[in-house]
This record gives structure tokens, sequence and C-alpha cells, in this order.
């Protein structure tokens, strides 16, 4: 059971996202970076869909109210439990009146907290991600604030037998992004696209904006059509907008493509003023890396001896 | 009835997904023939299916089943197909307050349609229009065609904020924001009608095939 102390730059709850509802025109929402809030939940013993924290950028602090487990997956911000480096990747139990903070960032922008047991916030049309511009999911459709409580859904009965447990190989995060293009649409040079790319201010969980030299696509607006993470649509002012986890399910704008599944985590832990480069590569190669990814994912956990040792010590 | 195998155009969106596109210019026509293809696919399939306006958007695994069996099965649906009827049967009226507050643009559009603002209102209230798609946001619904008449670009410079319940029109549809959004299209009224609630089941009140009558209080 965690009490929030500070809510930090933006901190919510999210899960896998809500799906079956966007023909209605809601959005998918939920993690930015699904492959490290699977991972996360994973390591407490959650099923791989369980809500947790997605923790933006630092600043965000708990209070530990109840002995329990938990792990931060995704971006280093400088985590902190009870006064120490918190391993990353990797479950710990957390004991009552300990503090867990998040610091600062240090190279890439999203965390991911889950909590053993799970997050019990309601279930909004099938999922508990927060939808911030709706105002609605997570909890009570708003980023966490001083004073909120987060309890499991089903508290862990033996807390030991989910400690010390390590994901092997966590994800190197890197600032290029896989696409595929797709015919028709609009012409795209290649040496437009391989420029380098600067996300800008604006971009959020609906899209991350990108600067750069404009290109203006013949066609300025087409008869909406079903769009999804990861879709790159090109505006009239010529500068591509990557779809993300809040984006619309329809849009008016021209699409040149979409980045490949398999990078949309790294897209995920992009913040603005990032440098970010597009190379394109053929459908294939997206499901080779999508297949390579889900092989990845299917690594078994591994035992941390040491920290297991400490935490059986500890009692 | 055209030849179907020159139907619909696909375009693979990433690796995941399908857009297929009606190619008849009628976009009421074109609408249906996409509603029944997306109908079709969520009485056969798992896959995520969202209607555009003259097209699907079909998602699937491309691990469990590759672009080319899912294009293929999308085919065999695709190839057989009669449009959706132009109305399902079901009306919401829908009564409002055009002009004014509530509608800050009436003037301005209908001066741009060289039309009287009553006769915007007149037009507008003519007849049921049918719910073409929901999109933009949660239970936003595009509803249409409007007659040439009505047709009018979006505004050149788009609103931060667009109040909820307003009406509004652009692009040859008409529309009613079911939130605050940002929006571009010219507001000539506004409804107290709630259309969208994330804890009813359905969650929106209007759905695709239905029809909306506009009525002016």
């Amino acid at each position: 059971m965690l009490r929030v102390l500070e809510g930090g730059a933006l901190a919510t709850v999210q899960d896998l996202g809500r799906f079956g509802y966007q023909h209605l025109g809601v959005p998918q929402s939920g993690a930015m970076d699904g492959v490290a809030l699977r991972i996360a939940n994973r390591l407490v013993g959650n099923e791989d869909g369980a809500a947790c924290i997605e923790i933006t950028l630092g600043g965000t602090a708990f209070e530990v109210l109840a002995p329990c487990v938990l792990a931060v997956t995704g971006a280093d911000l400088g985590a902190r439990l009870g006064g120490m480096p918190l391993p990353l990747w990797t479950s710990v139990r957390a004991h009552a009146g300990q503090r867990l903070v998040f610091t600062q960032r240090r190279y890439v922008a999203r965390a991911y907290l889950a909590l053993a047991g799970g997050l019990d916030v309601p279930l909004v049309l099938g999922s508990r991600s927060t939808y911030l511009p709706g105002g609605w999911g997570g909890l009570e459709g708003r980023a966490l604030q001083a004073g909120d409580v987060l309890q499991p859904v089903v508290p862990p009965r033996d807390l030991l037998r989910l400690t010390a447990r390590r994901w092997r190989v966590p994800p190197t995060y890197g600032r290029m992004l896989r696409i595929v293009l797709h015919e028709g649409a609009c012409d795209v040079p290649t040496s437009w696209l391989m420029q380098p790319w600067r996300v800008a201010q604006a971009s959020n969980r609906i899209g991350l904006r990108l600067e750069g030299q404009p290109l203006h696509a013949r066609v300025q607006s087409v008869d909406s059509f079903g769009v999804f993470p990861g879709v790159i649509q090109l505006p009239p002012d010529g500068l591509p907008i990557v779809l993300m986890a809040d984006a619309q399910p329809t849009g008016g704008y021209p699409a040149l493509g979409a980045v490949i599944q398999a990078d949309l985590p790294h897209a995920a832990q992009l913040l603005p003023g990032d440098t970010v480069q597009l190379v394109p590569v053929t459908a294939e190669e997206a499901l080779d890396a999508l297949r390579a990814q889900r092989a990845w994912l299917q690594q078994p956990l591994a035992e941390d001896e040491a920290l297991f040792a400490l935490a059986q010590a500890r009692g | 009835m055209p030849d179907t195998i020159a139907l619909w155009r696909y375009t693979l969106l990433g690796e995941t997904a399908w857009l297929v596109t009606c190619l008849l210019p009628d976009l009421a026509l074109a609408n249906r023939f996409a509603f029944a293809l997306a109908q079709a696919l969520r009485a056969t399939h798992r896959w995520s299916v969202v209607l555009g306006l003259r097209s699907v958007t079909v998602r699937f695994d491309p691990l469990e089943v590759t672009p080319t069996e899912a294009r293929a099965a999308i085919q065999h649906l695709g190839a057989r197909l009669e449009p959706a009827p132009e109305w399902n049967g079901i009306v919401h009226t829908i009564p409002v307050r055009y002009g004014g507050e509530a509608g800050p643009d009436l003037e301005t559009a209908a001066r741009a349609l060289g039309i009287a603002p009553e006769q915007l209102i007149a037009l507008h209230t003519s007849q049921p229009w049918r719910v073409l798609i929901l999109g933009f946001a949660p239970g936003f619904a595009y509803l249409g065609p409007l007659p040439a008449a009505l047709h009018l670009p979006r505004r050149a410079t788009p609103r931060a904020r667009v109040p909820a319940g307003s009406v509004a029109l652009a692009n040859g549809l008409t529309g009613i924001y079911p939130s605050e959004l940002p929006g571009g299209w010219h507001l000539i009224g506004r409804t107290d009608h709630l259309l969208f609630d994330p804890h009813s089941d359905p969650p929106a009140r209007l759905q695709p095939g239905d029809a909306v009558q506009f009525v002016a209080l």
C-alpha cells in the first residue's frame, strides 16, 4: 500500500490499454511503453496487463504504508527506496514507513512502478488506464497528487517469494525509430525523412510532434480513417506527428506510415528536446523485429540471490 | 452494382493494419459499404475494426496471421458485400439552440454560404442526417453528408476550446462535440443532450447507421 507524497511532473495509473471501443471514438490509452509495464508486472507476480503507475520525468514520491513488493522498470529516474538507490528491473520488498522517490531523469522519460497485487482503481470500459483529456479512468481520471492512497486489488500472501526477481536483459533504449512507409498517400523523399528530428515541446501522451524541415504534401487532408499508436501523420504544416497511446482513433491528416510495433517502447521514452532518427524498413523487417521482441519477452526471470538473502534476513 | 474487385483499395499501415478504402466517389454509398465490411469483419474475426468515413482500418497480430493472409480474409468478405441500409430505423431527435452565444459562428457561416442564418437553420433541420462514423474524440459523431448548400471548409484558425454540446459543421459534414475539445468546425448551435458517458454501456448514444434529426428550439 502506497501513499503519494508528491505527484511530480506527471504520474498516472495505466494498464495495457482500453480495447474494443475505438470504433466509438475512444482512444486506446494505456502505458506508453507497454513492454516495460509487462515486465514490471511479471517481476512482482502480477498478470501482464495489471495496472501500474507510469511516472514521467520524476519528482514523484511515495510513502510505503504497509509491507509490499514492488518493481520499477523503464526509464532510470533515479529511484531511491529508504534512502538507497533502487535496483531497476528487479522486484524489491518495501517496508512500512520507507519513502520511494523518483529524483530525476537520466536519459529516457518514463518509468513503470508495479505493486504486487496490482492497483485497485475502478475499471472504466474494461481498463484501469487514465485518459486525462476525458477526465476518466485510473484514479478519478486525473494524475496522481499528494494524499492519494493506492492499494493492491488482491494483497499477495507470500511477499518473500516474489522478492528479488530480476529481468536478465533489460532493453537498451535508443533514439532511432524504424518505420514502415506506406505506398501511395504522399511521396516522401528519403533525405527529408532521414534528417535529425527534434521532439517538440507540444508532444505528450497523444502524440510526438517532430520538428525539422517541413515537407508540404500534395494532399492536405483526407476523409477521416482509423489510426492507432505508431501511425505517422503529416498535417498541413508539413511536420510529422507520431501518434501515441492517447491518440484519437480516427484522423483526417494523410499518413506516411507507422513506427514499427517493436519500436513503440523507444518512441514512448522520448521527451521534448530529444533528437530522434527515423529509419525506413520493410514490413518483413518489422515482423522480424516483433518476433525477436516477443521471444525476448519469453525469457524466464532470474533470482537475485544477494538481494533475496537480504530480504530474508530483514524478515 | 459496381465491380466488387475494384471496389476497395488496400493500404498496409505499418506491419499491423490494413486500411481498406472504398473507391466509390459517393460518400454516403462508400460509407454504407465500409460499414457493411466493418460489420462482416466483426462478425467473423477478433480483429480491431475501426470505421472511417469511407474506409475500414483492420488491425491484426502479424505473428498470428501474415499481412497477406489478413488481406485475403478481408477480400473474401469484401467480394460479396451489399452496402448497409441507408438507415437502421433509429432516429435521435436533438433539440438545438441555434445562434447567439450557443452558436457564435452561425452568422459568419451563413454569410460565407450566401444564405440567411434562418435558411441555414432550415436546411440543417430539414432532414435527418446519417451517423457516418464515431471518431475524433469519444462519442463524436460525424453526420451527413450535407447538401452542397451547406459545404464550408474548416475555420482558418481552430479554437483551443469548443464547449461540450456544440453543434458544428465543416467539410460537408455536421457533428456535435460530446465534451469540451479543441476544434476547427463552425459552431452554429448547442444542445444539452449528453452523447457520451464512459460509465454507461454502450458509452456512446449515437451509433453508426443511426439517424439524427435536429430541431430548432
